[in-house]
């Protein structure tokens, strides 16, 4: 079923100090297909937990409607959504084994004895559980709790899948594994989700489109794709992976929406940008360190920078650099290729250049 | 603050209407917490000062002119000291000895410094008596001293000790065991001698738990009744004692109250001044990794000294408890040693009643105590209501007050209609459940405190209501929380002696009553077989509960029972 949170907002009063607000949420609109899984991502505090619990049912808005289907649901208790939360710390019943824990909904729920076994066992092998069926959790791996509190929320056929840092308290290793691991088994069952986290690789990895927070406001929706090469501010930028900002001024404008900007005495021709600007515009270019190309010998006058390395970093099949620039904050770029580019040294005197397609216009 | 007080109690007010059940509950705990607690406190306040019906002084002024209760004040406050400077050393050099070093035995060593724990505290200064008494096995028999003073100072002090010792080694051994042993390693490692390690690491990080352990000794033994009311003797008078003297022997209500009041406002502020400084303990051993101890704190002839310290108090202890036993099965202590079934024979047929009464009162109040505490538990950690904080702290408060105060409360406060209890098995029943509940709510505000709320909030994102949350997770996570706290309530129970030895009458008494007044009229053989009695009970029923909890969980679901 799809989902659509409007015009969420959710302010918790300091219990000792009535005057005291902390604007957790601040106006969310977001609606999400059926089937779709949709990541939240963003800084500590900035309100992923709390409107991920709004969605549940722990929470009660201040303000605004959480729709699910062509339901309104605000009233509904947590035990009566068709939602299921995986919790960060998988809360998993300490005084049940893995097949009791699995079965505990459907039992809930009043089904047969039988019913709810030939379900747990169906579940359970699709999960890679079935050898742990009286098992108690006390004697579980970090990864197979995981797939337990999993396997717990899927038998009962939610329509929505809230996921809190499922990961996160998982070694990096098993870390890859289980986020294709809930992808995969998301995608399977068709079910609608919310993945919180904060980690952007594993936002990128599982979701269709990511949902970046800042303080309790949307930043940003959009696929992994849209969100990392067309931000549509600094925050989200900077926030996703790496990154240059470059001021510039707009020489001139063109119909289709691109901009011949100056940076440094030289002009480029970018595309890509969030909003119309006009002639004379102070603009930042965000462009990433692996857009840049980075190249040593003679002064290129093409080049848009020439700099010195101050730092150099080898990572094997990657370089980092970080180049000071003459009048401008230093300048970090990444070469993927060092057995043929070389690696430089720090001190090395670099052209820098980059192609503008790669870049992204901000305002300033 | 008051205004926002005041809202935040209606919004708490309002939810909490949601719920006719759960308001219900408040209300009627709050109620008895009042009525069970807090009024029978009220009642020795207003007894001690309003003699006349009229605000005055002159009961205290009274009591304080009077040369001998001004020492029994001191004689209190001097062997409540003395207890806790000893016992805690005792207590400390077998906490030691067993978490940092590889003397043989230590499994025996932790037992016997656990049995003093389960049997009646009292049970010291019987064997002190049948040992060095004027009959005494040991100064009679062995040595042939006549007039050996072991009654006043230099006996009770000694029973004292040995009376609480156990209760500091075990505070003392948990925040050993606590302290990861690498750090004292480290310390090694980086050239420290072992007394200087000892001394500016182990000692340093025990510094909490020893002063903790020096209160909460104060507080026992200045609140004990039984062994000073054997042992003190008239010259040397002790507070409880002759507060209860005052009340049973001269009748005189408010004198009494006024020396019940002075027993308690020592021992409430050092009980509130160990529980500040539980809470402000600062040092946490974070470890990662289990580790095992290595044990190379100590050099092998200081573990030997330490051993063989150990293995002293340990052969008190079992000479202590033979000596019980012995006396219980020989037919005059000290003069004819034919073995006999005589003294039990006896308190079947003379004294059943009374163990039939113990265990009848121990049996119904302890689970009702247990359950209570657990339902009160729940709402502390879990719900938010107005006067929360107020039933958490009346509910402690039976921890900090010493029974004599309680009991001579519970005679002032129900002896009138329409509270007319005295006499009567509720009277008892109640001052039982009052005085254990705090038992179970300790444990069980662990428990739920270790539980992750998240748990709960599963279990309702899985479908299930309040009702049912509770009952198959919640219920089930506190039930060995409850059984460990149901043991501890039934042994103090069954040997409870200072606050019920007011409440008794003729038709409800109890064992622990029996065996001091066979005591005080020289049946000494007698009280040693209601003592041995008393701690068979307890061992059966230890046994038959810790049996059910490990055939119904196979283990204890994590937390360590203390018995
Ligand atoms: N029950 C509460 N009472 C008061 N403030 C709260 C409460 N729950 C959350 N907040 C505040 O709301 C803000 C958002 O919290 P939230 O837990 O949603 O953050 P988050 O994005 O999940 O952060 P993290 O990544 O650290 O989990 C924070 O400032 C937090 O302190
Ligand atoms: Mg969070």
């Amino acid at each position: 079923m799809s989902l659509k949170l409007v015009n969420i907002s959710k302010i918790f009063k300091d219990p000792d100090h009535a005057n005291k607000e902390v604007i957790a949420v601040k106006d969310v609109n977001l609606e999400i297909n059926e089937g779709e899984m949709v990541s939240f991502l963003g800084p500590s505090g900035c309100g992923k937990t709390t409107t991920l619990r709004i969605v549940s049912g722990f929470e009660n808005p201040t303000t605004g409607e959480v729709w699910l289907g062509d339901k309104m649901i605000n009233d509904l208790p947590p035990n009566k959504r068709d939602t299921a939360m995986v919790f960060q710390s998988y809360a998993i019943f300490p005084h049940l084994s893995v097949g009791q824990n699995i079965a505990f909904g459907l039992e809930l729920k009043g089904f047969k004895a039988d019913i709810v076994k030939k379900e747990v066992e169906e579940i359970m092998s699709i999960m890679n559980l079935t050898e742990l069926y009286n098992r108690s959790p006390d004697q579980l791996s970090g990864g197979q709790q995981q797939r337990v509190a999993l396997a717990r929320s899927i038998i009962n056929k939610p329509s929505v899948l809230l996921f809190d840092e499922p990961l996160s308290n998982l070694d990096a290793k098993l870390r890859d594994l289980m986020r294709f691991e809930i992808r995969r088994i998301q995608q399977s069952f068709g079910i609608t989700s919310i993945y919180v986290t904060h980690d952007q690789a594993e936002a990128m990895i599982v979701s269709d489109r990511i949902v970046v927070m800042n303080e309790g406001h949307i930043m940003q929706v959009g696929t992994p794709f849209e969100i990392y090469s067309h931000p549509v501010n600094k925050f989200v930028a900077d926030f996703i992976g790496r990154v240059n900002f470059i001021n510039g001024i707009v020489e001139e404008t063109n119909e289709d929406a691109s901009y011949k900007v100056g940076i440094g005495g030289k002009s480029k021709l970018i595309t890509s940008s969030i909003s119309p600007f006009s002639v004379g515009d102070k603009v930042l270019t965000v462009i990433r360190p692996e857009s840049l190309s980075v190249s040593t010998g003679e002064q290129d006058s093409t080049a848009i920078f020439h700099g010195i390395v101050e730092k150099a970093v080898y990572l094997g099949p990657t370089v980092e650099y970080d180049i000071k620039i003459e009048g401008r904050e230093n300048i970090s770029a990444v070469t993927h290729n060092p057995v043929v580019e070389g690696v430089f040294k720090p001190g090395d005197r670099v052209n820098i250049d980059f192609n503008p397609a790669a870049a992204h216009l901000l305002g300033a | 603050m008051d205004e926002t007080w005041g809202r935040r109690s209606l919004r708490q007010l309002k939810q909490i209407a949601n719920d006719p059940l759960l308001l219900i509950v408040i209300l009627v705990i709050l109620a008895s917490l009042i009525l069970f607690i807090l009024y029978p406190l009220v009642k020795v306040i207003t007894t001690s000062f309003l003699p006349e019906g009229k605000f005055s002084f002159s009961v205290f002024k009274e009591v304080f002119s009077s040369w001998y209760l001004r020492r029994a004040f001191f004689n209190s406050i001097m062997m409540g000291t003395l207890t806790a400077l000893f016992g805690v050393g005792v207590g400390f050099i077998f906490a030691f000895t067993l978490a940092r070093t590889d003397i043989p035995f230590k499994k025996f060593f932790h037992l016997i410094a656990i049995i003093p724990i389960i049997s009646p505290p009292f049970i010291g200064a019987l064997s002190i008596i049948m040992l060095f008494g004027n009959n005494g096995f040991i100064s009679d028999h062995l040595l042939h001293l006549q007039n050996i003073k072991i009654y006043g100072f230099k006996g009770l002090l000694f029973a004292q000790i040995v009376t609480f010792f156990p209760v500091a080694y075990i505070t003392l051994r948990g925040v050993l065991d606590s302290i990861s042993p690498t750090l004292e390693d480290a310390a090694l490692d980086l050239g420290g001698t072992r007394f200087k390690v000892f001394r500016r690491v182990t000692l340093p990080l025990a510094v909490p738990g020893i002063a903790s352990a020096m209160l909460i000794l104060f507080v026992e033994t200045l609140a004990d009744f039984g062994n000073p009311l054997i042992l003190a003797g008239s010259q040397f008078p002790i507070l409880s004692v002759q507060a209860y003297l005052q009340i049973t022997g001269m009748y005189d209500l408010p004198k009494g109250s006024a020396l019940a009041l002075i027993l308690l406002v020592p021992s409430i502020s050092i009980f509130f001044l160990q529980k500040y400084l539980v809470s402000k303990k600062k040092y946490v051993t974070i470890t990662g990794k289990p580790t095992s101890s290595t044990l190379k704190l100590v050099s092998p002839m200081v573990k030997w000294i330490l051993f063989a310290v150990c293995l002293f108090f340990s052969l008190t202890i079992i000479l202590i408890y033979a000596s019980i036993l012995w006396g219980s099965l020989v037919k005059v202590w000290g003069s004819n040693n034919t073995l006999t079934f005589y003294h039990f024979k006896y308190v079947f047929s003379v004294g059943f009643g009374a163990v039939k009464d113990t265990l009848i009162i121990a049996g119904i109040s302890t689970p009702i105590a247990g359950v209570l505490g657990m339902v009160i538990a729940f709402l502390v950690v879990r719900k938010e209501f107005p006067l929360k904080h107020f039933m958490e702290v009346s509910s402690m408060l039976s921890f900090a007050v010493p029974g004599t105060v309680i009991g001579i409360g519970y005679i002032l406060a129900f002896n009138s209609h329409p509270l007319l209890l005295t006499g009567t098995l509720l009277i008892l029943l109640l001052n039982f459940i009052f005085r254990y509940v705090p038992v179970g709510i300790q444990s069980g505000v662990a428990i739920l405190r270790q539980v992750d709320p998240s748990i709960e909030e599963a279990a309702i994102d899985l479908g299930a209501d309040a009702r049912s949350t509770f009952r198959r997770v919640t219920l089930p996570l506190m039930v060995p929380a409850f059984f460990s706290g149901l043991i501890y309530s039934f042994v103090r129970a069954m040997t409870a002696i200072s606050a019920v030895i007011f409440l008794v009458s003729s038709n409800w008494n109890l064992m622990t009553v029996q065996i001091m007044s066979q005591v005080e009229s020289g049946r000494l053989g007698a009280a040693a077989a209601f003592s041995v009695i008393l701690v068979l009970i307890i061992l059966a029923a230890i046994i038959i509960i810790r049996s059910i909890l490990t055939l119904k969980y196979g283990r204890f679901g994590g937390t360590t029972l203390k018995f």
